[in-house]
């Protein structure tokens, strides 16, 4: 017999961005707020205290941030006809676990998405007709539009503190700014980190060649910063421990450094740890929720958790898991195409180029993970889809984040990967490595879904979410492009040698190393509810009273980092549900 | 002979008797300073300000325990005062007491019946208050605040402090002040901060230096030592005058965000004065902290430009200040990280530049500037020993709501090193202070074991 507790206005399942966005902006409503957090409790001091926590065994190699898939985790598997087997120690992506989820171990590069890639369906239609969208692909539009969601990714920007220099005002191409980048009404609230040797190399190689160079958009603070809720950071040591580590220094935009605090002043708002959310429940009717049950962990019972809004900020993976296991829309089937949750799970392609220079010295240790210079002249608003071939396009970008000596010790193909060999092949060539990566769109499919696993099961007895994930061939080809341009760039720098790892048509999915926590869809956004799982202001098409959020929401994914597009997002549902949703609850579409 | 010895029991009888007297027979209460009209009603939520503005929370309020409800240890050179219990209840709070029983306690320092309070209790500056804020904060502590059953420990110092009469010779010292406000009429502003300073805000307290009867040497802004700087519990209570006092340094603007957030653009506020932000200084009005930051800008000469509003919601960049050229050799060794540069300077570029920068000038509003900074450069070292071991924390306030924590060395950095580093920090850029010691770590460190 589950415990049930009193009812709450507002349940949020998962305190990461977007269920810190959720919280503040509702409390500030008046409203009666329950958090509830899977992980543990954290906060810069104590929890990301130097130097313990610049510890890459323990968190870059052993994961200690990072969810247990013991606790949570998937089933695997490239297509519909083989097995799908668990995922039982963490490779391809990294789940966070615990307050500010993902928020506090990311790299900190933050995007808008370009105009053109939300009406990406429109946009190749109006330039070179539907034929080119290749069998398989569910190439669609956002039901929402970049001028619309302006204001809240300048929101999210102003909350997260986000260092950078506008390259488009008001429609106005600003200099040493990316001139492709869809127009901002604003300015980024701090100015741009200073660059390192790799970045300044690759910035004069790209200003010869005359493409566009510009700074990363950074959520790290280049200066002192208090943000909009009156939060702080602090300016930015380049200590080179971001992606997998809490940032000790107050220098990562994070729910910790830019919500949590001032959020848990309110005496509205209320948060507990250690509570897994089970399920949804819905009303007999199926059109509301009553709630939510989760597993109270230090009472070790279920707890049914009454309330008037759901809001689900977990995870893209969990958000989803969690609306397949409560029956918040049908599941998706790739043959029929029919139903829509788990659909249009998507991924990121990525390749690069890692140059070696018998003669510079690159210090690859200072860095952060958001550091230097972009490109965007290969990106989806650059390309011509028609005549390339594929429908897509990558940012670039050269500077190091780190140089941590288990994961960072790029060697010239050839060195011994052990012994004397590899001893020498080190220390010859320890900080003479830098790298430029493309960081490139991935579409969505009809074979690349998520459904729940008919074999196993969580330690509370629920389906494992299963995903069935592969390669498709347009952005392979997408990929080899940038490969294409790439190589004659990095070799106009006259490395001493340089190698490429770019996938090619044919590459598999392999989930053992580390590819990006870049999981979107599965839920996502649509015009009606035959196409997606939630409206345009992630409410969801079955349940008015739930709401969605996050990287789900994606019904492709872009040719950037999630987070911008997550934060605005997030803004943006907060917003509808101010003004729109609590003074008349309903179907916001 | 017998003349004498008759002298010397005259003598000894009146002393007896002058004793006894002196002992038994009550002591007057004070006047009030105001008559206030019969049907005079406080302004709506006067009473909680001026119970914010006094900081009674503070001292009345046991860690953990309900507000106002007492049984805070208070530690004085007499040894440990247990604060009361001041909520409504009639057996253990002040639920009995009359307005002019309450009005006594404030401005005399005398509890119903004439027992002398301690002058813990800072009635030395409560004496100051308007009659209609004692009025106000009596009505709301005895309609508003929630009556809490709650008997707290006696205090029972040694001898001859436990002999409470004696306090009324201290009295005779201590309370050479009328009671009631006098403005200095500089401007409205300037007086509103002056009445805050002097009275319910109890700054000499802490700020002013105590006289060798331990009485508060600068009790209004007439007086010469007025917050000339004091020490209370092994802290720097710095200066709040003088050209060469660290706010000397600072606008006005900088002084009151610091007072409403416990940070700005130099500073953070840590240990007492972060209690004094949480519990009194962020719940004023921007206008009353505007006015506290303008009178003392102002006692030594010219307040400057006074803001109207202070620390503004952001988003807002704040690059961080480049060294000074007190600071300049400093920032140059540090720099230059040469391996022969001294343990002091080698420790804080490993644990500490990446905050406070080579420069030490930190970064606006959350990382505190080290050169010139009274807790760095105090007479007394525990405080910034402390912090090195066992790292500070600024409370969360309204308008700055992150809770600014340092983490704490000790684990990392062993005594002799702690002091080589508190050392450096206490000489480098233009510092000049003296030197730490391990054995004076070795102290901090064995206390805060035991606390």
């Amino acid at each position: 017999m589950a415990r049930q507790d009193k009812k709450r206005d507002v349940v949020i399942v998962g305190l990461g961005w977007t269920g810190s966005i959720a919280g503040i902006e509702l409390a500030q409503e008046g409203l009666d707020i329950l958090a509830l957090e899977r992980g543990h409790d954290q906060n810069t001091v104590p929890n990301f205290e130097y130097p313990q926590q610049i510890d890459e065994l323990k968190y870059g190699v052993r994961l200690k941030m990072m969810q247990k898939p013991s606790h949570q985790t998937v089933t695997v598997r490239r297509s519909g006809d083989e097995t799908a087997l668990p995922y039982r120690s963490l490779g391809s992506f990294l789940p966070g676990n615990g307050v500010g989820g993902a928020g506090t171990h990311w790299n900190g590069l933050n995007w808008r998405p370009q105009p053109e890639e939300l009406r990406l369906r429109s946009h190749v239609r109006e330039n070179w007709g539907e034929q080119i969208i290749p069998e398989g692909m569910n190439l669609l539009d956002y039901p929402v539009t970049y001028d619309e969601m302006e204001p809240f990714y300048t929101r999210f920007e102003k909350v997260a503190g986000i260092s950078g220099k506008a390259g488009n005002l008001n429609g106005v191409i600003q200099e040493g700014g990316n001139p492709f980048e869809g127009w901002r009404s604003e300015d980024y609230p701090m100015p741009p980190l200073p660059t390192t040797w790799d970045s300044t190399k690759f910035q004069e190689a790209c200003t010869a060649a005359g493409l566009h160079p510009f700074h990363a958009p950074a959520g790290i603070a280049s200066t002192a910063y208090v943000n909009p809720y009156g939060m702080q950071m602090g300016p930015c040591n380049f200590c080179g421990f971001c992606e997998r580590f809490g940032c000790y220094q107050y220098s990562k935009s994070s729910p910790q450094t830019a919500i949590l605090d001032a959020l848990k002043r309110m005496p509205n708002f209320e948060y507990r740890t250690e509570s897994e959310v089970l399920r949804v429940e819905l009303a007999a009717d199926g059109k509301t929720a009553t709630g939510v049950t989760y597993w109270d962990e230090k009472a070790g019972e279920e707890v049914f958790q009454p309330a008037d809004i759901v809001i689900l900020s977990s995870y893209q993976l969990n958000n989803v898991h969690l609306m397949l296991l409560s029956g918040l829309g049908e599941a998706y089937d790739p043959l029929t195409g029919e139903g829509t949750l788990g659909k249009n799970y998507a991924y990121q392609m990525n390749g690069g180029v890692t140059l070696f220079f018998e003669d510079d010295n690159f210090n690859p240790f200072v860095g952060h993970g958001a550091n230097g210079v972009c490109i965007d002249d290969f990106s989806v608003n650059q390309n011509d889809f028609g005549a390339l071939g594929f429908i897509g396009g990558s940012y670039w970008r050269s500077g190091t984040f780190n140089g941590q000596p288990i994961r960072s010790m790029p060697l010239p193909k050839g060195t011994p990967g052990w012994g004397a060999g590899w001893k020498e092949g080190i220390g010859k060539w320890y900080g003479h490595a830098m790298s430029i990566g493309s960081h490139g769109s991935h579409m969505s499919y009809a074979n690349n879904h998520l459904d729940l696993d008919p074999t196993y099961t969580d330690r509370h007895g629920r389906p494992l979410m299963r995903m069935t994930f592969n390669w498709q061939d347009n952005d392979l080809r997408m990929n080899q492009y940038m490969k294409s341009q790439m190589e004659p760039l990095a070799a106009s720098m006259n490395p001493t040698s340089m190698q490429s790892g770019f996938k090619d048509v044919g590459a598999q999915y392999d989930v053992r190393p580390y590819q990006t926590t870049h999981n979107t869809g599965g839920h996502i956004m649509s015009e009606t509810p035959a196409e997606g799982a939630v409206n345009k202001f992630s409410q969801t098409w079955k349940a008015h009273n739930v709401f969605a959020m996050g990287a789900g929401n994606f019904v492709q994914n872009t040719q950037y980092n999630p987070t911008g597009m997550v934060g605005g997002l997030a803004y943006h549902t907060v917003h509808a549900i101010r003004t729109q949703y609590l003074s008349n609850p309903r179907p916001l579409v | 002979m017998k003349t004498f010895l008759k002298v010397i029991a005259t003598l000894v009888v009146l002393g007896v008797v002058a004793l006894l007297a002196f002992i038994l027979v009550p002591v007057q209460r004070s006047a009030p300073t105001e008559q206030l009209a019969a049907d005079w009603q406080p302004q709506p939520g006067q009473g909680e300000y001026v119970l914010n503005a006094s900081d009674c929370v503070a001292c009345h309020t046991a860690d953990g325990g309900a507000p106002l409800a007492g049984g805070r240890p208070i530690e004085s050179p007499m040894g440990t005062i247990w604060s009361t219990n001041i909520t409504p209840d009639p057996e253990t709070g002040i639920g009995n007491w009359s307005y002019d029983d309450f009005r006594a306690a404030l401005v005399d320092g005398l509890a119903p019946g004439g027992r002398h309070l301690y002058p813990a209790m800072p009635y030395e500056n409560y004496r100051l208050m308007k009659e209609e804020d004692i009025r106000a904060l009596y009505d709301y502590m005895m309609a508003e605040v929630p009556a809490v059953k709650n008997a707290v420990q006696e205090t029972s110092l040694d001898f001859p402090f436990n002999m409470r009469f004696g306090i009324r010779a201290w009295n005779w010292l201590a309370l050479t002040h009328a009671p009631g406000f006098t403005p200095a009429d500089s401007s409205e502003i300037s007086d509103r901060g002056q009445y805050l300073v002097e009275g319910p805000g109890h700054c000499a307290a802490c700020h002013s230096p105590r006289s060798p009867f331990m009485a508060q040497d600068g009790v209004t802004v007439a007086d010469d030592h007025f917050l000339a700087g004091g020490v209370v519990g092994g802290w720097n209570a710095p200066a709040l005058r003088g050209s060469a006092s660290e706010i000397g340094k600072w606008s006005t603007g900088d002084l009151a965000t610091y007072l409403a957030t416990g940070r700005n653009s130099h500073s953070t506020a840590n240990g007492e004065m972060g209690l004094v932000v949480e519990h009194s200084l962020q719940h004023l009005t921007d206008a009353d902290n505007i006015a506290i930051a303008a009178f003392l800008k102002g006692i030594d000469g010219d307040a400057g430009e006074v803001p109207q509003t202070l620390a503004a919601a952001g988003p807002t960049a704040l690059p961080p200040a480049e060294a000074d050229a007190a600071g300049a050799d400093t920032t140059a060794m540090l720099t230059e990280a040469s391996p022969e540069m001294p343990l002091g300077a080698r420790l804080y570029l490993d644990n500490c530049s990446g905050c406070h920068f080579v420069t030490g000038k930190g970064a606006p509003e959350i990382f505190p500037e080290l050169a010139g900074n009274s807790l760095v450069t105090g007479s007394e070292t525990t405080p910034l020993i402390s912090v090195i071991l066992n790292g500070a924390e600024v409370p969360s306030s309204a308008k700055r709501p992150m809770v600014l924590r340092m983490q704490g060395y000790g684990k990392r950095l062993s005594d002799s090193e702690v002091a080589e580093l508190a050392t450096f920090v206490r000489t480098a850029w233009g510092n000049d202070a003296g030197a730490v010691t391990a054995a004076d770590v070795a102290a901090v460190r064995k206390a805060s074991a035991t606390h």
